[in-house]
């Protein structure tokens, strides 16, 4: 069986036109166009190109939604198993058309799409992680060597074969970290490292640093006494017995807890995180989110209102993509709420 | 300081009515063993039972693993300062029974505890699924606090590998390996163009399964420490059967430290090994930066050239690894680092709670939740259930056929930060 593929290109590639045409609204023909009829021949008869959308960039950019509408009925009419856009080099409109395609075919239709675009690319960032973007070159110069890359990708992929490291295969990371075997045991790999340094040889961390978001404090609040607070922790305080079965380490979810009808945690409440010795935890649960203080000061009139909500969930282990996730979720519940300030316990 | 470990190969084993080797086969005396274990008031019952690579057995939840051993010239037998007597560690000759270790289950006393399966998918992501497992079910006294529990539980498996030692006391070695070094003066006399090595093994120090022990001492009391390699190859430092499974430092892989034995195999080669630094990871701030200046501290006054640093556990202690790091770099000390990663089920997260870019050289041993299918076993030495409440498991992730879904946060060893495995983590 030869496998489909629906090619898409921009006005330029699509030999419409240059920046004049950037304008013009997409249209299909059953014929290779650009770079489609290069690519195929480097299938070798496993795949076919079926036929090419061209699409003006700044079209589909500013008319994203009708443009997507064109592409998701052709590709209703003609079944692709595949979708192949580009490459876009390094033209920025041609890579957030590139993108914008990729991602809607993937998050819709779940067909895989493969692309090609030179690493500044601002489309890269859009869609790395859902489709496979060929590392090519700035220019259009370099299509001769851009194309056979793409193409035995995605011959790869149309043949669900393990797609080899970015490196090897040429494509751009998508920022998978996958655990796998190595032929040395970790101590023995990092002698060898620190061996290498010695010797002035070339090494490759296998974990080079993270980067981390910076987010801007918001403002003070003026009138504590006036001002609903939240309690929110990451310490794995729940209702005892875990009704929301919230995992000690590695959370994959979070719970809510009406505490409007009680001074503290202690006696209705335990940890179940598996981070931190937890006797003492377990004795005074307001140890770690101190919700005995904030009825006290609530009572005091020193806070307006303690919010009837106790937010929980695990901190150890637990990936920063779920914690970005719990923290719009519940941010959103207390925004809602109108609470004004939130006191966040750690452990 | 000079130890001969006289490695006797174990083939078999059996359960029987006394301690001994012979032709390969360790023969365990099961009543007798039983009887010494409850020598402790704290311990009601124990069970024994045996699990060996390629039984489709699963063992369940795993405290401890150590390995079986008797020192047979000069002092210290056991584990002094825990299960026997003070004596320096690092001399003299012990005879192991190398291939068979000593497993510890029971009761959970916390999530930190772990899975090990002896046969397929499972084998290949714990290094305990290789060993002739001697498998100790410890059911504790009603009405322990968690920290006797625990402290029972780890003895016990001290004092049965201790006890099971005894057999290889008269046996002949299949190989003995030698690992002598005299002080930082002789050797760098003798290596003068090498570049000088320090190890730091840090050490999780914050409370219930999670401390290590030094000649008995609690990492927790501790400044950072020096002590020759061959005391830890000789069982000066045990587990506390500390952190998530993945990557507690169990006192099996104390005793065969891979970071010390591969610094040791290039000694006189390509580097000199300076020795070990261990040091605890505090949940204070001040307590952090007490440990990390003093580390590097120690390192820079032995004139180390380059440090390899391994972690135990992830989190807050990600912190303490990059912290020793940047002061070793900034000294103009070449670090290389041994941690694993939090990158989440889809590897897409970030991976260190912490960032520094001093860290240019860093080995990873994997990640965490990296999520694995286990198939049903034929036995389960243990509790299955188990799994729903470790670190790693989940409610619903053991399926009524048997099979499980978990991470590797369960499997013991899998991610170990000394390096004692083969995972590694790519970027894809």
């Amino acid at each position: 069986m030869s496998y489909k593929i629906l090619y898409y290109v921009n006005q330029f590639f699509g030999q419409v036109g240059g920046e004049e045409q950037a304008g013009i609204a997409p249209f299909y023909k059953e014929e290779k166009i650009g770079p489609a009829m290069g690519f195929e021949q480097l299938l070798k008869g496993e795949a076919q190109v079926v036929g090419t959308i061209v699409c003006g960039d700044n079209y589909f950019n500013e008319n994203t939604e009708e443009s997507l509408k064109f592409i998701y009925d052709t590709i209703a009419a003609v079944k692709p198993d595949m979708v192949v856009a580009g490459p876009a080099f390094n033209a920025g409109r041609y890579g957030m058309a590139c993108a914008g395609v990729a991602n809607a075919v993937i998050d819709k239709l779940g067909i895989p799409v493969v692309t090609g675009m030179y690493h500044e690319n601002p489309g890269v960032d859009q869609c790395k992680a859902k489709a496979i973007i060929a590392e090519v070159t700035d220019s259009a110069a370099g299509m001769r060597t851009a194309l056979p890359v793409m193409a035995k990708i995605a011959l790869k992929l149309l043949k669900k074969e393990e797609l080899g490291t970015p490196k090897e295969e040429g494509y751009i990371a998508q920022g998978k970290r996958l655990t796998v075997f190595a032929d040395k045991r970790g101590s023995e790999r990092a002698v060898e490292m620190l061996i290498a340094r010695f010797k002035g040889e070339e090494f490759e961390t296998e974990l080079p640093m993270p980067v981390f978001d910076k987010v801007a404090p918001a403002a003070a609040i003026k009138d504590l006494s006036k001002a609903k607070i939240a309690l929110v922790t990451s310490g794995g305080i729940v209702p005892i017995g875990n009704p929301d079965r919230i995992q000690s380490a590695s959370a994959q979810k979070w719970g809510k807890y009406n505490v409007s009808d009680i001074s503290e945690l202690t006696g209705g409440y335990y940890t179940i995180h598996g981070g931190y010795d937890p006797v003492y935890a377990n004795e005074v649960p307001d140890r770690v989110a101190p919700l005995d203080m904030l009825k006290k000061f609530e009572k005091e009139g020193l806070i307006g209102e303690v919010y009837e909500y106790f937010y929980t969930t695990t901190g150890t282990g637990t990936s920063v993509g779920n914690a970005i996730q719990f923290g719009k979720e519940i941010g959103k519940e207390l925004k809602e709420a109108g609470v004004d300030g939130v006191i966040l316990t750690s452990t | 300081m000079k130890l001969e470990l006289r490695k006797v190969k174990v083939k078999d084993i059996v359960l029987g009515d006394q301690m001994k080797f012979a032709d390969g086969v360790l023969t365990v005396d099961v009543n007798g063993l039983i009887a010494a274990l409850k020598d402790d008031v704290n311990v009601k019952e124990i069970k024994i039972d045996l699990a060996k690579p390629g039984d489709k057995t699963r063992i369940i939840p795993v405290k401890d693993v150590i390995e079986p051993r008797v020192k047979v010239e000069g002092k210290g037998n056991g584990f002094p300062g825990v299960t026997t007597p003070i004596e320096q560690l690092g001399s003299g000759a012990v005879n192991v029974l190398d291939g068979a270790a000593v497993v510890t289950i029971g009761d959970i006393v916390g999530f930190q505890e772990g899975v090990v399966d002896m046969w397929g998918e499972g084998a290949k992501w714990t290094p305990f699924s290789k060993t002739m497992n001697i498998v100790v079910d410890i059911i504790p006294a009603n009405g322990l606090d968690p920290h006797t529990h625990e402290t029972t539980v780890r003895l016990a498996g001290l004092k049965a590998a201790e006890l099971i030692g005894y057999a290889a006391k008269d046996a002949v070695a299949d190989e003995v390996e030698v690992f002598e070094m005299g002080s930082i003066f002789e050797e760098t006399e003798k290596y003068p163009d090498l570049p000088k090595v320090v190890y730091v093994e840090m050490l999780i120090s914050q409370g219930l399964l999670h401390d290590g022990y030094i000649y008995g001492v609690n990492s927790q009391q501790i400044l950072p420490t020096m002590i020759h390699p061959n005391e830890e190859i000789d069982g000066a430092v045990i587990s506390g059967n500390c952190v998530a499974a993945c990557d507690k430092i169990t006192t099996y892989q104390h005793q065969n430290n891979s970071a010390i034995l591969d610094l040791y195999n290039r000694h006189g080669k390509d580097i000199n090994f300076l020795g070990v630094i261990l040091t605890p990871e505090l949940t204070t701030l001040a307590g952090k930066f007490r440990t990390c200046d003093y580390t590097a501290k120690l390192c820079k006054s032995l004139g180390a050239d380059g440090v390899i640093v391994s972690e135990e556990g992830y989190g807050n202690p990600d912190s303490d690894l990059l912290m020793i790091c940047k002061r070793l770099e900034s000294e103009g000390i070449k670090t290389v680092l041994i941690t694993d990663e939090c990158s989440g089920w889809d590897g897409m997260s970030q991976p260190l709670a912490d960032t520094t870019p001093e860290a240019v050289a860093v080995v990873s041993a994997g990640n965490v939740s990296h999520v694995v299918e286990l198939p049903p076993a034929d036995k389960v030495i243990g509790n299955a259930k188990a799994i729903a409440t470790l670190a790693g498991g989940w409610e619903g992730c053991l399926s009524e056929d048997g099979s499980m879904k978990c991470e590797l946060n369960a499997v013991i060893g899998a991610t170990s930060e000394i390096g004692y495995h083969n995972l590694t983590v790519k970027l894809y």
